[in-house]
């Protein structure tokens, strides 16, 4: 059973922000959708990656990337060069 | 003979994001022939927005490698079609830019993901286009808009450049009005890229036959029981009557894993979009996170703002599906199910060339008459089970109705995409003569 106070958790650790209005209505679907999912539960055997999925490696040597300018070009705040983010601490 | 292509459609579908007036071409294969290319596709110096407002704006400073290579067969690319908002969704509802209508009947949906490309192809606005499909979000507005749709085995096309909703379920692929057009597409995007690194060196080199005596075609029940509409069943059991008038041999077959596809399906794509979705902070591309706020503070208010109800609803369903107490539960149980559907398949392919069922359980319907999450997810039944499998399948147009396109849907083993690209040649050219 997902509470209110679940979606308002897992929206803090998805970083997504929920109105007031919609944390009712989204406890009712998950609630609906997790009874669904739960028909899986008995499926037996282990997981595996999908089809035909393996490791790639390669060596680990310098290729030519995009120009700073280029890379800087689509951020919302920049200075000097850097990309600026909120505070961290 | 290179030169410019003047492309100003009359988009009253609203099958585009972004036109381009004057697109470029050069010489190749594709020649001046104008494609469009679905929104999750980076176009250097074009907008590239996955129909959300998180990304409007974005300019991708390179070109995904099917778009060079688009490019390299001298294809005109005149612009970014509509699509669910990251691709979730069927019905191209979820668009940051507002529905696309489906160009058979405007009051009806075009079907989703890639409902754009669909509807510019249906339309005539271009003769082919590129789409994407994770969970039959090529087919399905195939099948809806009455075109060609294929969806390709994974390894065969390079993702590069295609903005990460499922990583482990997504593929590139063609969407045209004939089976010849989208063998002709496919044939200029299935190349070796190395940064694709889940790539198999397997290109695509191959001019459909029509001739399909003694193919084997296995008829799995599940795909004409519960849950499908009885004339879209009936529809298609008579498009499968043509393939045996031709020389194939039909026989019966059960994926009874397949129950569980939807529930696995929708927990793999949640969990993985969860995660993929995560770069949206606002930071190196989308709108500018307020760097005076705390760090989460800001996070959550600008994805709040900007991200549309489905994508939330899908990022938060999928952080619970990965989070402790219920990773067990239900991600770990996805992947069992996603094996045990593989095994399914390949046992079903050890005395049969191809599978045949219809694509969509129903014809395109009116917006609004189906509008809960879990209903909507439900219209998925007939297309995800390929997806989790990995192999290839198509959607050909099969006739209609009430006016109303249905999609025959053939599925192969993995990496024999000739051989269903064949079985609906032969199909399209019976039925066309």
């Amino acid at each position: 059973m997902i509470t209110e106070s679940d979606i308002e958790h897992i929206a803090e650790l998805a970083d997504i922000g929920i109105s007031k209005d919609e944390v009712p209505e989204f406890a009712r679907q998950f609630n609906a959708i997790l009874e669904y999912f739960s028909t899986i539960e008995s499926v037996e055997g282990e997981g595996a990656p999908a089809a035909g999925a393996a490791n790639a490696f390669r060596e680990d040597e310098p290729r030519p990337c995009l120009p700073q300018e280029a890379v800087l070009a689509n951020a919302g705040s920049t200075e000097n060069g850097y990309i600026k983010a909120p505070r961290v601490m | 003979m290179a030169g410019t292509l003047n492309f100003s459609p009359d988009d009253s579908y609203n099958a585009f994001i972004t036109t381009c007036a004057e697109a470029p071409f050069g010489d190749g294969a594709l020649a001046g022939i104008a494609v469009a290319i679905k929104d999750n596709l980076s176009t250097a110096g074009i907008q590239t927005t996955c129909a959300s407002r998180i990304l409007a704006g974005y300019i991708p400073p390179y070109d995904a490698h099917v778009v060079e290579l688009l490019r390299g067969a001298g294809a005109a690319i005149v612009g970014k079609t509509n699509m669910d908002e990251f691709g979730m969704g069927s019905t191209t509802g979820t668009s940051a830019f507002g529905p696309t209508k489906n160009p058979v009947d405007p009051e009806r949906v075009p079907g989703g993901s890639s409902g754009g490309s669909a509807a510019a192809v249906a339309a005539g606005l271009v003769p082919m286009a590129l789409g994407s499909d994770a969970g039959g979000a090529i087919r399905c507005p195939a099948a809806f808009c009455g075109i060609v749709g294929f969806k390709p085995t994974p390894g065969r096309v390079s993702r590069y450049g295609l903005i990460a909703h499922t990583s482990s379920l997504e593929e590139i692929g063609p969407m045209a009005r004939t089976v010849g057009d989208v063998s002709r597409l496919l044939s200029v995007i299935a190349r070796y890229d190395p940064r694709d690194s889940t790539m198999v060196d397997r290109p695509y080199d191959h001019e459909p036959s029509a001739d399909i005596k003694g193919l084997k075609v296995g008829i799995p029940e599940e795909y004409f029981g519960e849950g499908v509409d009885e004339r879209v069943a009936e529809q298609v059991r008579t498009a499968v009557g043509v393939l045996e008038d031709l020389g194939a041999d039909l026989v019966p077959v059960s994926i009874p894993g397949m129950r569980y596809a939807l529930p696995a399906y929708s927990i793999i794509c949640m969990s993985e979009a969860s995660s993929n979705l995560a770069r949206y902070d606002g930071v190196r591309y989308g709108p500018a996170v307020d760097t005076k706020k705390s760090w989460h503070e800001a996070y959550q208010d600008l994805r709040g703002e900007y991200l549309g109800v489905e994508a939330r609803r899908r990022i938060l369903l999928g952080t619970l599906t990965l989070s402790a107490g219920y990773a067990g539960r239900y991600y770990a149980k996805a992947l069992a199910a996603r094996r045990n559907i593989a095994r399914d398949f390949e046992r079903a392919f050890s005395d049969l060339d191809i599978i045949a069922g219809p694509t969509m359980p129903t014809v395109a319907f009116r917006p609004g008459e189906v509008t809960d999450p879990l209903a909507l997810y439900r219209l998925d039944a007939l297309t995800v089970p390929a997806s989790l499998a990995g192999i290839p399948a198509i959607s050909v147009p099969c006739g209609r109705i009430d006016n109303l396109p249905v999609g025959l849907q053939l599925m192969g083993r993995r990496f024999e995409d000739e051989r269903i690209i064949d079985a609906a040649f032969a199909y399209e050219q019976e039925v066309r003569a």
